[in-house]
């Protein structure tokens, strides 16, 4: 099961690495419809996971388990060696998974401040805040422009901006630095380049790489083959609702990583 | 790095630096800019609005600008203020509620008739108008949120239960405000302020626009009101308990109706069943003039506000210019067409 040495993990001192995220035989139906036939995924500290499969191979529904949008049927999922029950994202959330969702969910009318604080608002010490609830908008302010520019996303100089007259890079960027604010244990970013240009998706990322190197490990799901290679440390192949292989960016090539997804390769044992 | 697509993701990528080149290109000319600003500043148009109709009329006539016309024009347009603050709430989460007016009128007649029929102390008798009518809002909100149903489907089918239901406690007859307790027709009592003859009613009226805006803009529901109007999918992703958000807006609109009824007494000197049905719509388009978005997510009590002030000028300068009642209808229509195409258009900015 071993036969994969070439793993990002190699050069790891301890030899019993422990998963931040573990999920084991995770199942999920919907009717007669299996979206997950046996899930089983492990998220180290301080890599990226990539985890990619073709349309339908249960990715989706694997990564919504963990971030607390479907509960599975069965099987578990283990943050930090400790079981976990996630009935809904609030709940992932508060355990420090934040997801960076396709659709961003940010709210476009509001500000860029109050996006990052979305759900999670500060408000003014003493009576103003306790019996008036006043929101401490110049701590928020402040925050967020503190967690943007220490994501390098410098070129906002408006806090008070509306999220509907951004880029879409830049969308992308507050939605990353609100997960990576909050975020404590992984962040999971899905499809974060699916809509962007080629500039825009390179400064994104460097923003995913500059939220890994700060400590916070990251999945990632992606189709885009170019951006998963350049990115991963290893890629959590999924394919009919099962994990078909775990490869790294230096043990296959593309085209070996697209074989097994389809299924016209054999998969290779796993890389633990 | 290839700009690869991705391979079946189905996604329509957009260039970006494209969309934003369009962007700049268009904002250079003067339409497109008046466009940024309205979008910017939602509160200017009807404000510009306002005024103008204010100035028009004044030359129009000369009694508009006479403190005894002003004072009537602010008490005309305080219970529609009062309802348009509840349907501002729920027009915000991109709702609407068709049964304002019905809340109001029928809360207004069980609290004139536990006073008078029941003999229940009139402090009293409006404490409950004012919970009965909170319960109303909260079977709207209920109903949109337990039961998914659409608000406009919900509201439909409340605004003639409501009715119909006031016509059975009422026997459709008025209670004269000379049979109630003095405290229920207090706020149609007048103080004088530098000649203007102002109602308690509109004070309350008032004191109810500060306290919503300070909510809106100040609170963390004020916020989530926002963000559940704006992308109710989003909202709920980024944490927000939508369905609470949704009940409680119903909520706090039902308790603004019966607030607005007790203010309905007051200016009608009694509580008829009978009137009241022009108050759903007029409430909805004292909202929509004052620029808040049909589609939720946009807009400022503060706007509604004014919003109301333009139907009350409307109606009375063109009262006072001489022009028949039957045309003031087809005024305030045409004024809320437009509002509502400025509204599209505003919002194409971001496109």
């Amino acid at each position: 099961m071993t036969a994969e040495t070439s793993a990002e993990a190699g050069s790891q001192k301890s030899p019993v690495r422990e998963p931040v995220l573990q999920a084991k035989g995770l199942v999920k139906r919907y009717g007669m419809v299996t979206a997950i036939a046996s899930g089983d995924l492990e998220l180290y500290p301080g890599e990226i996971l990539a985890v990619i499969g073709d349309n339908g191979a249960g990715k989706t529904s694997l990564i919504k388990a963990l971030c607390g949008a479907i509960i599975p049927d069965s099987g578990e999922i283990l943050l930090d060696g400790k079981q976990v029950h996630f009935k809904n994202p609030m709940d992932a959330r508060r355990a420090g998974i934040e997801t960076v969702y396709q659709s961003l969910a940010v709210a476009p009318g509001l500000d860029i401040a109050d996006n990052l604080f979305l759900g999670r608002e500060v408000r003014k010490p003493g009576v103003l805040g306790s019996v008036f609830r006043m929101l401490d908008r110049k701590r928020m302010k402040d925050e967020a422009s503190r967690h943007m520019s220490e994501l390098g996303i410098a070129t906002l100089q408006n806090i008070g901006q509306a999220v509907e007259s951004l880029s879409g890079g830049q969308r992308q960027g507050v939605a990353v630095a609100r997960s990576a604010a909050f975020g404590s244990k992984v962040m999971i970013l899905d499809e974060p380049t699916a809509a962007l240009g080629v500039k825009e998706s390179n400064r994104v990322l460097q923003l995913i790489r500059d939220v890994r190197d700060r400590g916070l490990p990251v999945i990632l799901i992606s189709h885009n083959m170019p951006h998963v290679f350049d990115i991963a440390d290893r890629i959590h192949i999924q394919r009919l609702g099962r994990r078909a292989a775990v490869i790294t960016p230096q043990s296959h090539t593309m085209s070996d990583a697209v074989a097994i997804m389809t299924g016209a390769t054999e998969a290779p044992p796993p890389v633990a | 790095m290839a700009n690869d697509t991705s391979s079946g993701g189905g996604t329509a990528t957009v260039p970006d630096p494209g969309a934003t080149g369009f962007d700049e290109r268009r904002s250079e000319s003067p339409l497109q800019r008046i466009q940024h600003v309205l979008h910017a500043n939602p509160i200017l148009g009807p404000l510009a609005v306002l005024v103008l109709a204010i100035i028009v009329f004044s030359i129009v006539s000369g009694r508009f600008l006479s403190a005894a016309n002003l004072g009537l024009v602010l008490a005309q347009v305080t219970v529609i203020a009062v309802l348009a603050l509840g349907q501002t709430l729920i027009i915000l989460t991109a709702g609407i509620d068709l049964s304002a007016g019905a809340i109001a009128v029928f809360s207004s007649i069980l609290m004139a008739n536990l006073a008078t029929d029941l003999g229940v102390p009139g402090a009293l008798a409006l404490i409950i108008g004012l919970v009965l009518g909170t319960a109303m809002g909260a079977i709207n909100g209920l109903l949109v949120t337990r039961l998914g149903l659409p608000p406009f489907i919900v509201t439909l089918g409340t605004l003639s239960i409501f009715f119909s239901l006031n016509s059975v406690v009422s026997r459709s007859e008025t209670v004269r405000g000379s049979d109630m307790p003095s405290i229920m027709t207090w706020t149609g009592t007048t103080f004088s302020l530098g000649g203007f003859r102002i109602t308690y009613g509109s004070i309350i009226m008032l004191l109810l626009f500060a306290v919503f805006w300070y909510a809106l803009s100040n609170t963390a529901w004020g916020k989530h009101v926002y963000a559940t109007g704006d992308d109710i999918e989003a909202a709920r992703l980024a944490g927000i308990r939508t369905g609470h958000v949704l009940f409680s807006v119903y909520t706090v609109a039902g308790l603004l109706y019966a607030i607005g009824a007790w203010v309905l007494m007051g200016r009608l000197a009694s509580a008829s069943p009978n009137v009241g049905v022009e108050y759903n719509l007029d409430s909805i388009t004292a909202v929509v003039l004052g620029g808040t978005s049909l589609f939720g997510g946009r807009g400022l009590v503060l706007g509604t506000l004014v919003g109301a002030l333009i139907v009350g000028v409307f109606r009375n300068g063109l009262q006072l210019g001489g022009v028949d009642v039957v045309w003031q209808g087809c005024a305030i229509g045409l004024l809320v067409l437009v509002a509502v195409s400025i509204d599209q258009w505003i919002r194409k900015v971001r496109a």
